[in-house]
């Protein structure tokens, strides 16, 4: 198991490169001057130049790359000109909030998506099987940042359960009971999409399984019909269910930026869209490539744990 | 084709998607007809007007334009961009699947290799750095989306490419003498094109959906054109005040997303076979029984199958899978049914606990005893209680039939537990005693494997010692040896011979090979076309077959040691069971075939122990 998760950390090495690769080569593509879209266009010669001296652009592209690469490897992601603070701070502080959301909403997305699937194929043509279908296309249909706007509007304006947005009361507040309060419709508007999916996901994958042999093989042992769906089925199920939990949770951390502005929450995906209208591009770049190997590391242990589940996958 | 869109309609949701979504196309097409009021004209006094009020059917907007207007022209907008990113990202990711497939080698591994990178991305941090990178505006947006989904259309075809370029008519083509460019577009492309449609449709909806998000964070469209993500973005600030204003696009993007995702669920289902026939319907923990007639009295017999009828419902079709069979079994005795592939063998067998699968099954009529009891039509725990703890099965194929992500002990202790309260450890133990009561070396050990890691002959034999778990008095055995190798399967017999003494198991043993049925039973029964042909005594009816299909089956039989001699095979196949003929449903293929047997029902007729479903029996001797 050592070997196998050692093995997959070292594959990741060059996607990890490859992503610091892409994502620097897209940014070199700006048109214009960057030190110009940081001081302004009334900026001196002098003073371009100089600036562009301090943030190295004068050097080739490919040097520059290794450069930043190298100073990324130390944890130096370079100074947000917009916050004038240290890239890797903010985002580390972003990261976090980001995080609570996001994995909330997956832990969210994951039980019901599966509960939701299982009943439903356990139900298959039943009123339940029927009504959950119903709701699951409505959740794959309706826009997150809508789905967000109008749970504010019902929940927060009209019947005043759950305050509007941010992530803690301004005035006293801060501890978890209030963060909870402020998470509950964030994280339900996110999780509301992958839900969906990995309910439909997870109602074919179930459907499938049951016509299996070796279900009619616990069932011909008297295994009662309530195990034979929740361990026998659903074990060989979650075999194709867990991949897409892979892809999903980045389905759910590209939700979260939506989710972030509609709701103020203080995360890494508001940080970027602001970056992005102040031009602030190291923060940007140190952001997504933060962000991208997270998410990297994050299906190492999605494959880990279907190797897990799964004794026929060689570790 | 016309088929395509006959089952396209059936389903009537995806009719409804079909007719919303072209509802919204047209409108969307005639919008610049229409009498609309200029979609960007301020007008500052009549700002946040209700819907319905006079001159807006839809209101008016922070800046007092028209709502109406504004909805459809960013309609418009947002299905154009959402279409044009598809049609980009489609050309450009199949163009690259399409030469990775076809030249493979280290063309494709690079190629690949840059395209699982692209997806290691969450796909709006690419977007956004792409966003990032040319500046806010829909012309970037459209390009962001389109670049995001171009990896999704390079993995699946060059998937489909891999698949033909290996084909004949491609080495066809080459040997031709024709150049890659030209195989390309001219033998790939056409092949390749469904595919990339089909891909498109399903891909449309969230690109849509992926370029208003964009407007929406204000990285699209720009001020004062808009599409619908950044008129729901512009209305965001005002959800509060004057929720009309964010509900109008919100609403709009929802029925375009859902009617392309109903669309895309028809066209998915309509092109899958396996969902047309129907066939992926979970079966039940028991068989459907819709019994018409009477229930046949109760006999002494320990396991009774009385004039049992299963059936299987395929749409309109009925399938009889088994057409009125009687047989029974006493304690100690060993029953065999033989019979070819589709003779109804092992749906006669799967009927007696309630496992065909349902859908398609049906039990139509009789009775199943087990002690007088009967099991067709009894409740679900009843019958749960008896599988496998008085009633057990063995099955063909174990690698199939054991769950592969279960450890052997683990799927033996649950045998147990299912009908016996026993501690873990205690289950432990008897398994431990099962696997080598069927001698399986090294018993202990074995507890811990899983069902691949052993071979054919060890996974039989765990078959057999899950069945025995429980002690039952009868076992079911459907096919045990037929894929397994001879010595394998001479002890695998053996093994149930010895049980069967030792235990008093009554064994039903289904198999289509007679050396089997000589080895280990004492009673035979033939079955042909869901019925039974020839019943009796295993010698006599070896010795002295009486039906002339058992004649033909044993002459089928080589004999070891025999010489080479032609082996006479059965003409004809054996008839589909949704259409019998009347009469005897081996006279089409029987050589001693009158006139009376295709006219009339013919009887299992009595003589002695044995009995026989012929006009014209041979004559012993």
């Amino acid at each position: 198991m050592g070997g196998y998760i050692l093995k997959r950390l070292i594959s990741a090495i060059p996607v990890l490169l490859g992503i610091t690769i892409i994502v620097f080569f897209i940014m070199s593509l700006i048109p214009g001057d960057p030190a110009t879209a940081i001081l302004g266009s009334y900026a001196t010669p002098e003073n371009i130049e100089k600036l562009n001296r301090d943030l190295g652009l004068d050097k080739p592209v490919v040097q520059r790359y290794f450069i930043w690469l190298g100073n990324m490897l130390t944890g130096d992601f370079g100074r947000s000109f917009s916050l004038n603070r240290p890239v890797i701070d903010e985002v580390l502080e972003r990261f976090n909030a980001t995080l609570i959301l996001a994995g909330t909403a997956f832990a969210l997305c994951s039980v019901f998506g599966i509960l939701a699937g299982v009943f439903s194929a356990a139900r298959q043509f039943g009123l339940a099987d029927k009504v959950i279908t119903f709701v699951v296309l409505i959740g794959i249909s309706v826009p997150s940042f809508f789905l967000g706007m109008m749970m504010i509007l019902l929940f927060a304006v009209n019947l005043r359960w759950l305050p509007v947005s941010g992530m803690y009361s301004i005035y006293g507040g801060g501890d978890l009971p209030d963060l909870i309060d402020h998470l509950i419709m964030p994280a339900l508007a996110l999780a509301a999409v992958a839900t969906g999916v990995i309910a439909r996901l997870a109602r074919s994958a179930m459907l499938e399984v049951l016509r299996q042999d070796y279900i009619r093989t616990a069932r011909a042992k008297g295994v009662p019909e309530r195990q034979v769906i929740m361990r026998h089925a659903l074990r060989a199920a979650m075999v194709s269910i867990i991949p897409v939990l892979g892809i999903q949770a980045g389905f759910v951390l590209s939700g979260a930026v939506y989710i972030e502005i509609v709701f103020q929450w203080p995360g890494v995906g508001r940080m970027l869209v602001d970056a992005i209208l102040k031009r602030d591009l190291l923060l940007v770049q140190g952001g997504v490539v933060f962000v991208a190997a997270c998410y990297v590391l994050f299906n190492i242990l999605v494959d880990v744990a279907q190797s897990l589940l799964d004794p026929r996958i060689k570790t | 084709m016309k088929l395509f869109f006959k089952l396209l309609f059936r389903n009537r949701l995806a009719a409804l998607g079909a007719v919303v979504l072209g509802a919204i196309l047209l409108l969307v097409i005639i919008t610049p007809l229409l009498p609309l009021q200029d979609p960007d004209a301020t007008a500052t006094a009549d700002r946040f007007k209700r819907p319905f009020s006079e001159g807006h059917v839809l209101g008016t907007d922070h800046l007092g334009r028209d709502l109406l207007s504004r909805l459809l022209y960013g309609t418009r907008l947002s299905l154009a961009v959402g279409f044009a990113a598809a049609l980009i990202a489609a050309t450009l990711g199949s163009g690259i699947g399409i030469v990775a497939g076809y030249f493979g080698g280290r063309i494709d591994n690079i190629i690949m290799r840059g395209v699982d990178m692209l997806m290691a991305f969450p796909y709006i941090l690419l977007a956004l750095a792409i966003v990032a990178a040319l500046g806010p505006g829909l012309m970037n947006a459209l390009i962001a989306v389109a670049a995001v989904n171009v990896p999704f259309f390079a993995r699946n075809i060059r998937g489909i490419t891999v698949g033909l370029a290996g084909r004949e008519f491609i080495d066809a083509a080459r040997l031709a003498g024709m150049g890659h460019t030209r195989i390309i577009l001219s033998e790939l492309l056409p092949n390749v094109l469904p595919v990339i449609v089909i891909a498109m449709s399903t891909t449309v909806g969230w690109m849509i959906l992926e370029t208003a998000g964009l407007s929406f964070l204000g990285l699209g469209s720009q001020p004062p054109q808009a599409d619908l993500g950044s008129m729901l973005g512009e209305a965001r600030s005002s959800i509060i005040s004057h929720p009309h204003t964010s509900v109008v696009p919100g609403v709009m993007i929802f029925l375009i997303v859902m009617s392309i995702n109903l669309l895309g669920d028809g066209v998915r289902d309509a092109l899958d076979p396996r969902l047309r026939s129907g066939a992926l319907s979970r079966p039940r923990a028991m068989t459907v029984v819709d019994r018409v007639g009477s229930i046949p009295q109760a006999t002494d017999d320990l396991l009774a199958i009385q004039n049992l009828e299963t059936e299987f419902h395929v749409e309109d079709r009925i399938y009889k899978a088994v057409g009125g069979v009687s047989l029974a079994v006493e304690a100690g005795e060993c029953l065999g049914i033989i019979g070819e592939s589709g003779s109804g063998k092992s749906v006669t067998a799967l009927s007696v606990m309630g496992l065909v699968a349902s859908p398609p099954g049906v039990i139509k009529g009789g009775a199943v005893r087990f002690q007088g009891t009967d099991l067709i039509g009894a409740p679900y725990e009843t019958l749960r209680r008896l599988r496998g703890d008085r009633v057990a099965y063995i099955f063909q194929d174990p690698l199939s039939t054991l769950h592969p992500l279960y450890r052997i002990g683990d799927q033996l202790s649950e045998a147990i537990q299912s009908h016996h309260k026993l501690t873990r450890a205690e289950a432990r133990k008897k398994a431990i005693q099962l696997l080598k009561d069927v001698r399986i070396p090294n018993a202990e050990a074995r507890l811990d494997s899983y069902p691949h890691e052993i071979s054919g002959g060890m996974r039989q034999r765990v078959g057999i010692a899950m069945a025995l778990a429980n002690e039952p008095d009868v076992i079911i055995a459907d096919e045990p040896t037929t894929a397994l190798d001879v010595t394998v399967q001479a002890q695998i017999l053996s093994l149930l011979d010895d049980l069967r003494r030792a235990r008093g198991l009554a064994i039903i043993f289904i198999t289509h090979d007679f050396g089997v049925v000589a080895q280990l039973c004492e009673k035979v029964a033939v079955m042909y076309a869901g019925r039974i042909v020839e019943e009796g005594p295993t010698k006599s009816v070896l010795q002295a077959p009486a039906h002339p299909y058992t004649k033909r089956l044993i002459a089928c039989v080589p004999e070891l040691g025999g010489g080479r001699r032609e082996l006479p095979s059965i003409p004809g196949l054996p008839p589909v069971v949704d259409n019998l003929p009347k009469g005897c449903a081996f006279a089409p293929r029987c050589e001693k075939a009158q006139e009376s047997c295709h006219s009339g029902e013919v009887c299992l007729r009595g003589m002695g122990p044995r009995s026989v479903r012929c006009l014209f029996p041979e004559e012993a001797g």
